[in-house]
């Protein structure tokens, strides 16, 4: 993992210094709030429904478990005790009191976490592969490019105030997109060229939200070394030229479809070739001294834990299906990545309490080198667990309430916080994920891989879009109401979701997903997953189902 | 109320003039894009130091040539979070290798002053009563590590930790 060093360190404490002396005169009435508003999103601080929403950066969703012992603490003390990973990696904390914002910052600093840029018109988190650096299918580690951009990105001078937020996500998987990428909007494939050398592949203009895109290639093959500089090209055109007068329309995706890729690639292009690079290479010793960070743990010879494990599995029926189902291939022989469900099924989706949390970093440091990461479906990876542990770590999760063997399952359903929260919202969110995961937990066995994906507002939080079954919350006259969209899919096979049809009551809901999942075992060929079946048949049969009366 | 790139108050020369009014010899002023190009040739004539004020949907590189010509170029903010004059200013300083005085003008506000310092503004049009008040010198301070390299030419993180580079 990286590890801060000096200047990190230092560059943390004066931002928590800069955001005391930013709060204390807001508090005193220097500052307005429209004038605060800015300073404290950029440091994490929205204010929602009941209370302020503290979101925590997790950058690329890796943790070290003293980090999240912090974050349990910081549960704990500041807010009722737990907390709720979010679909970009991160953390958010929903009862946060503006006066203790400060010594939360100061907190989090001690373990190098910090609210920078997880909200405002500037870059987000850089997202990837909770995966990376352990999965066979990659070309390269991802996380070292993802610092390198997660410094450059860190309060710059030019691009702090965009048109619109800018989210960037990474990976190197050469097979399996698990980092939603083409939803981005600047996204980054390493990609190997025909003379074998790795650079990127830049998509640009991805994006949920009321007007869904996919990402378009900006950039077949970027140099390694011109990655900065190219970024840098891509924010100035952005820069100057996204949409200020309509919020709703600022974002690249939209200045893409404006201008059309081919006429926004020859700005970024012309850009590019006309800008100084100086500052902007990146001397291969400062690569090599990051890439240094994320050097693998040594791992122990574990070549005799495939047959130990094969002897529990035949064994136990119930850890073989959280084997199957929570567990994947690691690079190393004899090792696991296993995913930690935070989708129990009636809970929130994405919500771990303190305890939780300070079990799963007790675990991390006995069975998985004190290492976490954090997927964007909202649960938890434990990266490098040998074989011969999973049964023992499958027991301890499962009395702290993190048994649940639903990654990928229909009760693993990604879920903003929706009007219980968010002040954005126009529906539940969370009520619907409850009643849906209880509902379906019984059969989702027999459904296989299947991903439901809830949002309260047409912003979007919850990727409704990309779910094989999405599911957007409005209100009609008071009304909650819930539109449907089938298709979708956020992997290497991206696509946006189609609406169904007109929108149906609450109550409703989980009758409509019962038909909707009825036509697709009914459809189904072989083990088609839902998103290809709907490419298959089209989306009568599915609306036909839908809509049947009865 | 002018402010310096140190944060302290400075007088200002400068007075600028409304696209109708005639430009006298032998004082500072600024013109607007629109009268600089209506008038360029009369405007270089004169014998004293001319000033521009470049609205925030200009893009700066189509003065390249001309740039020299102005002791002052003025930015505008017409709202903070309106950030399009960032990435003007560094044109300006990077591109064009303008030396100049690039003023920030509008809604500047001490939070975003480092940010401008950074981007290659040396002055600041600001609210007198308030800069006093809430000591808007301070925060030009308030970091001293920075991840980039900019117009401001202070060392950055990279270049810190590897000197050879």
């Amino acid at each position: 993992m990286y590890r801060y060093d000096e200047f990190d360190r230092r560059f943390l404490d004066e931002r928590v210094a800069q955001y005391r002396g930013q709060v204390a005169r807001r508090l005193s009435g220097q500052l307005t709030e429209d004038e605060f508003r800015p300073l404290r999103l950029m440091n994490g601080l929205y204010l929602q429904l009941h209370a302020y929403m503290l979101r925590v950066s997790i950058p690329y969703g890796t943790l070290s478990s003293d980090q999240l012992r912090m974050l349990a603490h910081v549960a704990r003390t500041y807010d009722k005790g737990y907390g709720h990973f979010t679909t970009r990696q991160n953390i958010q904390y929903n009862w946060i009191k503006l006066e203790e914002s400060p010594e939360i910052l100061a907190d989090l600093a001690t373990v190098e976490m910090h609210g920078i840029q997880t909200s405002g018109n500037s870059f987000r988190n850089i997202t990837t592969d909770p995966f990376a650096g352990v999965t066979e299918d990659e070309i390269e580690d991802p996380r070292p490019w993802c610092e390198i951009i997660r410094q450059w990105s860190a309060l710059h001078p030019e691009f702090s105030f965009l048109p619109r937020k800018f989210k960037i996500a990474v990976s190197a998987a050469a097979k399996h997109d698990r980092a939603a990428v083409k939803m981005h909007d600047l996204g980054l494939y390493l990609r190997r060229n025909e003379a074998g050398e790795v650079g990127f592949q830049v998509l640009i203009g991805g994006g949920l939200g009321r007007t869904p895109y996919l990402g378009l290639a900006l950039r077949e093959f970027l140099p390694k070394r011109d990655l900065l500089a190219y970024l840098e090209a891509a924010l100035r055109v952005y820069n100057q030229y996204g949409r200020r007068d309509n919020i709703f329309k600022a974002r690249i995706k939209i200045l893409v479809h404006a201008l059309g890729i081919e006429k926004l690639r020859e700005e970024v292009e012309a850009e590019f070739d006309a800008s100084s690079k100086d500052g902007l290479e990146l001397p291969e010793a400062a690569v090599d001294a990051i890439t240094k960070q994320f050097t693998p743990p040594s791992y122990a010879d574990a070549a005799g834990d495939d047959a130990i494990l094969q002897r529990i599995l035949a064994a136990d029926p119930l850890f073989a299906r959280w084997v199957k189902n929570n567990t994947h291939a690691h690079k190393v022989p004899g090792h696991a990545i296993v995913s930690i469900s935070l989708k129990p099924p009636g809970r929130p989706p994405g919500d771990c309490s303190a305890s939780q949390m300070e079990a799963i970093a007790a675990l991390a440091d006995e069975l998985s080198f004190g290492e976490i990461r954090v997927t964007h479906e909202q649960n938890l990876v434990l990266p490098h667990v040998r074989k011969a542990a999973l049964h023992e770590l499958w027991l301890r999760l499962a009395e702290a309430g993190l048994g649940s063997a639903n990654i990928g399952l229909a009760s693993d359903i990604i879920a903003c916080p929706g009007l219980d929260y968010c002040g954005l919202a126009t529906a539940r969110s969370i009520p619907i994920a409850q009643v849906l995961g209880e509902r379906l937990a019984a059969r989702e066995e027999a459904i296989g891989k299947l991903a439901i994906k809830i949002s309260g507002c047409i912003n979007a939080c919850g990727h409704h879009h990309v779910g094989h079954i999405g599911i957007l919350g409005l209100d009609k006259n008071g009304e909650e109401f819930y539109q449907i969209t089938i298709g979708g899919s956020d992997d290497e096979h991206a696509a946006i979701g189609a609406v169904a049809g007109p929108a149906v009551a609450a109550k409703d809901v989980p009758r409509a997903v019962d038909r909707l999942i009825d036509a697709y075992l009914h459809l189904r060929r072989g083990d088609e997953r839902f998103p290809e079946t709907y490419r298959r048949v089209g989306m009568n049969p599915f609306k036909e189902a839908l809509y049947a009366a009865g | 109320m002018l402010l310096d790139k140190t944060g302290n108050a400075a007088a200002d020369e400068w007075r600028h003039l409304a696209d109708d009014e005639a430009a006298p010899e032998g004082e500072a002023v600024s013109v607007s894009l629109k009268r600089w190009e209506r008038d360029h040739n009369a405007l270089k004539g004169r014998d004293a130091k001319l000033g521009l004020h470049l609205p925030n949907t200009a893009n700066p590189v189509a003065l390249n040539g001309e740039v020299h010509r102005f002791a002052l170029i003025a930015l505008e903010f017409p709202n903070f979070k309106d950030g399009r004059a960032y990435s003007q200013a560094r044109l300006l300083r990077s591109r064009l290798r303008y030396k100049g005085e690039l003023r920030a003008t509008g809604n500047v506000l001490r939070d975003q002053l480092l940010f401008m310092r950074r981007a290659g503004f040396d002055s600041f049009e600001v609210d007198g009563g308030r800069a006093l008040a809430e000591d808007w010198a301070k925060a030009f301070g308030e970091f001293d590590v920075f991840y980039q390299s900019s117009s401001d030419n202070r060392p950055w993180v990279m270049r810190q930790r590897f000197p050879a580079a």
